[in-house]
């Protein structure tokens, strides 16, 4: 058991390492294939690890002492429960997939096997993240996940502005993780451990107050993490890295982190009624934020990237009902759906030669069945129609928060979840369907990337019929939610919920179908604010990095003159005293005497001087 | 009567020479001699100084000093001669191959 763990936790760090000894050199698919052998391998100990977990209970291990300084204790320890193996299953087998798909993605970089070497720390770290049984060790893989997204992101760093996404992606993410950190302050501070289990057992103890302003940063560090408002604007940006990269940081690692969090936490989370609330308005506000961005948007993966945005905000709206099991679950559906569709958007942007704008794309469907087929299972599944895994999920967080009396929020989830309807067929009109507006012969990928897909298409498929197991499951370690509503309602809701998506999805047909829209539509303001992102990202480099670089400014000029003149300074004044006193050495024995009984005669008088003292 | 500050005053009078002597001096021959005052004169303090205070140690390092001084012009006289047949010359300015 200690074995599978191990191997689970650390067969991605080995396939980095490997990956990484090779970086340099020239690109080798071996390479790829070991990566993704030994992430397979560490998968399927997270599958071995959920069936002990399943049938013996929750693993707690300690692996070795880690920081041991005055009071503070903290381990190398790590706890295997449901949340954690759950966690780990959709973490392996979406990485997996990446890996294997990557290698037919990448197959024509020159970085490679670097980029195999970047992917493999990512899982390592999102890994460390999910596995750890202390708030340390969950920040660690916290940052971890941060730094792989930097080199992900920024992966093509040659490219213009794409350092810029990158950096903005960490800079944004860092700015949160100050509140993380206060809040990992607060708990040592107020529970004396940073151990969950000791925080599990002091909270009920703690002040109101304290409860809250913890609870309250750790949603910050959450928010970054998960791109909420207003953190979001380094998502979309994020599109910049590999497609892989996407699908692996939007489905199973790093914004699904910020989820997780909460989900973990949910003694705290729960017993701060405020923060809870909060979680529910900004998770419905984002849900519908995001969505809206999407539906004017004609960047490919930047609509899908939106749309992820939007699910988050579906999963926190869940959370923080305190439906936790609801949100784990609707975190794991849509790790599958959306990997499915951000690797078919990869099959896409190859076929149209790295081509993202879909109003250029058009009747790929000819050329390209299986991804076609693929992206639309993943559509559908993202929508929410019945039996596909968004439905199950999806659809029980709308009931979630009808039952707890939210009805505003229910009705933005309605709304939600028919723009994501109109956004998804959108897309799948103007890439699959219609007329072609490019000029060249489209290929499709590569057949093994296809096999390499099928398994989440299935999944996207099936995974929903989980779910009462799954909440079983769950409901072991977290607090049960109860939907307190009459089975006649449920399923009127349910009903209401189809139809408005499927009215929405065949508007979005109809609409593509025949072309109703017009181009001056475009003129329009809110079209505009729609593309803009609300203007949002014009208003941060206005208010904060507009008067950031002025300051920056200031410090380089300072940088330059003061502090640069003065070493400069001295080593100048040393330099020329150096040449000065070359002279002496002349190599003249007399003159070396004389130098000798000047120097003798100073000492002497120095001798002197001193004693009179 | 002579007292120990009259022999120190020679001291002094015979380093003082000793020192001009090795910064004036361009023959090697003469430095060796001016070396040689140098080192007699602290032979003549260390006598006087032992005398005075009643103790042999003084005498006792003038003995050593003058069997260093022995040696020394022992061997800087073989370099010379050496340097000598060499070059033809004594004179200081000869040795420059010292430069740094």
């Amino acid at each position: 058991m200690v074995y599978n763990i191990l191997i689970a936790l650390f067969a991605p760090l080995l396939a980095s390492f490997i990956a990484g000894v090779f970086a340099q050199s020239k690109k080798n698919t071996l390479i790829g294939i070991i990566s993704s052998f030994l992430i397979i391998l560490s998968t399927l100990n997270s599958f071995i690890l959920l069936e002990i977990v399943a049938t013996e209970g929750d693993i707690s291990i300690y692996l070795s002492d880690f920081i041991y300084v005055g009071m503070l204790k903290i381990d190398f320890g790590f706890i295997i429960d449901p949340i954690s193996s759950i966690m780990m299953i959709t973490v392996g087998v979406v990485s997996s997939i990446v890996h294997i798909y990557s290698i037919g993605y990448m197959e024509h970089d020159e970085g490679f096997n670097k980029f195999f070497s970047y992917l493999g720390l990512f899982v390592f770290s999102m890994l460390v993240l999910v596995m750890s049984d202390n708030f340390i060790g969950l920040f660690i893989g916290w940052e971890g996940v941060g730094l792989c997204s930097w080199l992900l992101i920024g992966f093509w760093y040659e490219k213009k502005g794409i350092s810029w996404c990158a950096n903005e992606a960490f800079i944004m993410n860092r700015i949160a993780d100050l509140g993380m950190l206060i809040a990992i302050f607060l708990i040592y501070n107020y529970a004396g451990s940073l151990r969950y289990e000791d925080l599990f057992l002091a909270a009920p103890n703690l002040p109101k107050n304290i409860i809250f302003w913890i609870a309250g940063f750790l949603f910050i560090g959450a928010m970054g993490k998960s791109a909420q408002f207003p953190f979001h604007t380094w998502l979309a940006d994020a599109m910049a890295g590999p497609t892989p990269v996407s699908a692996l940081i939007h489905a199973a690692t790093m914004v699904t982190a910020g989820v997780y969090l909460v989900i973990r936490i949910n003694f705290v989370f729960s017993e701060a009624i405020f923060v809870s609330n909060f979680i529910v308005y900004l998770g419905a506000f984002v849900a519908v934020f995001a969505a809206s961005m999407a539906l004017v948007n004609r960047d490919l993966k930047k609509i899908i990237a939106y749309s992820t945005l939007s699910q988050l905000g579906y999963m926190f709206v869940a959370a923080g009902l305190g439906a936790y099991s609801i949100a784990l679950f609707h975190l794991m559906t849509h790790a599958f759906f959306k990997s499915l569709l951000f690797l078919g958007a990869g099959n896409i942007m190859h076929a149209m030669n790295d081509e993202l704008d879909i109003k250029k794309m058009g009747g790929l469907y000819k050329y390209m069945k299986p991804t076609a087929i693929l992206m639309i299972l993943g559509s559908l599944a993202l929508c929410g129609f019945y039996p596909f895994a968004g439905f199950f999920s999806k659809d029980k967080i709308l009931e979630a928060a009808f039952s707890s009396d939210y009805f505003i929020i229910w009705i933005m989830l309605l709304i939600g979840a028919m723009m994501t309807a109109f956004y998804s067929f959108r897309l799948i009109m103007l890439v699959f369907f219609g007329k072609a507006k490019y000029e060249h012969h489209p290929h499709e990928a590569k057949i093994f990337m296809l096999i390499a897909l099928a398994p989440l298409g299935i999944l996207s498929l099936t995974a929903g019929f989980s779910d009462s197991k799954f909440h079983m499951f769950i409901n072991k370690v977290v607090p049960d939610f109860v939907i307190n509503i009459e089975h006649s309602v449920a399923i009127y809701l349910i009903v209401i919920t189809l139809v408005l998506v499927a009215l929405s999805t065949i508007f979005a047909i109809y609409a593509y179908k025949f072309d109703i829209f017009k181009p001056k539509l475009e003129n329009n303001l809110i079209y505009k604010l729609l593309l803009n992102q609300y203007n949002i990202p014009k208003l941060y480099s206005k208010v904060f990095i507009n008067g950031y670089y002025k300051i920056a400014n200031i410090c380089v000029n300072l940088d330059n003159t003061i502090i640069d003149k003065t070493v400069d300074c001295m080593a100048n004044s040393i330099s020329k005293l150096g040449e000065k006193t070359d002279e002496i050495h002349s190599g003249n024995l007399s003159l070396m005497l004389r130098w000798l009984v000047a120097g003798f005669v100073v000492l002497l008088l120095l001798a002197f001087f001193i004693k009179g003292n | 009567m002579i007292g120990l500050n009259h022999y120190l005053a020679v001291s002094i009078i015979m380093f003082t020479l000793g020192l001009i002597g090795i910064m004036k001096r361009k023959n090697l021959i003469m430095l060796f001699f001016s070396t040689e005052i140098l080192l007699n004169s602290a032979n003549v303090a260390l006598v006087a100084i032992g005398h005075f205070h009643n103790d042999m140690t003084g005498q006792v390092f003038a003995m050593f000093v003058i069997a260093i001084a022995a040696s020394e012009i022992a061997v800087g006289l073989a370099l010379l001669v050496r340097w000598y047949k060499k070059t033809g010359t004594i004179e200081i300015d000869s040795l420059m191959n010292a430069k740094g």
